[in-house]
């Protein structure tokens, strides 16, 4: 069997992963996209957990996590629309002014 | 030992997409890859007795919510990311921030392996305590899910209405409101 370490590094990473993403990226996109495997290595960690502890409660904690990414990927998308709208561009630096 | 190959297969296929998911200029590959990746992910999933998790992280996780990216992509028609002039000489990117902001992420990455080394417990598998049948039976999520999870289940159902909600008032026209 593989030991808990394993996927709480795997998490680890991805976790990181996702991190330099929202830092590095100039695409609002892939800063969603990079919010999103940030969640999934949130998701992973806590599956391990449960099936280390033997219960079913990191699985439900993971069903409210989808819930959540699913509502943000559908207001933050709206945004970026309506961002995308007012200034043609995805570049999260052209939307520095709080009003135009 | 298949299920250690498995398990540093679907790692390893995660942990790449998700590389070139951030690498990619074009956020068309990007979704595509991440699609990849939480496909591997499921697989994990599976690994760690959750078939019902894994098969929601298909299909919502790959099958709605990418598409709803892949959706707005197509219909923004802005598949570059454009470099401007300005973006090169943004305060932020004066090298004293980027050595700051360089020294924070070594400080984070030595902070994560030194709790991962410190912590006890976890060198143990990860599969030997509980019920297997219990664990990754659909029905014992469903009765937990709807009894002691009863408040943050309406609750999650009231956050999904407003989300909704603030979706369509955002994203709808000036004119229309």
């Amino acid at each position: 069997m593989i030991p808990l370490e394993h996927y709480l590094v795997v998490s680890a990473i991805l976790f990181a992963i996702g991190t330099a993403g929202v830092f590095l990226r100039r695409n609002l996109i892939t800063i969603l996209l990079s919010i999103e495997i940030m969640l999934n290595a949130v998701n992973l960690s806590f599956v391990a957990f449960g099936r280390a502890q033997g219960t079913v409660d990191g699985q439900i904690i993971t069903f409210f996590v989808m819930t959540v990414a699913a509502a943000e990927a559908a207001v933050g998308l709206a945004i970026v629309i309506g961002l995308f709208r007012h200034r043609e561009s995805l570049n999260p630096d052209a939307f520095t002014s709080l009003k135009w | 030992m298949p299920e250690t190959l498995l398990f540093y297969l679907f790692s390893g296929i995660a942990i790449v997409a998700s590389l070139l998911v951030i690498g990619q200029r074009n956020p068309m590959y990007s979704i595509m890859l991440l699609i990849a990746s939480f496909g591997a992910l499921s697989g994990l999933y599976i690994q760690l007795d959750a078939p019902f998790v894994a098969m929601a992280q298909v299909i919502v996780y790959a099958g709605a919510i990418m598409v709803l990216f892949l959706f707005v992509v197509m219909l923004l028609n802005a598949p570059h990311e454009d470099a401007a002039e300005w973006d090169r000489t943004h305060p932020l990117r004066s090298p004293g921030v980027g050595r700051f902001g360089a020294m924070l992420a070594v400080l984070l990455i030595v902070q994560l392996a030194w709790a991962l080394a410190r912590a006890s417990g976890v060198g143990t598998a990860v599969g030997e305590r509980g019920d297997v049948a219990a664990i990754s039976s659909v029905r014992q999520v469903g009765r937990v899910l709807f009894t002691d999870y009863m408040f943050a289940f309406e609750a999650t159902s009231i956050l999904i209405l407003v989300a909704m909600v603030g979706a369509v008032v955002l994203a709808g026209r000036e004119g229309q409101r």
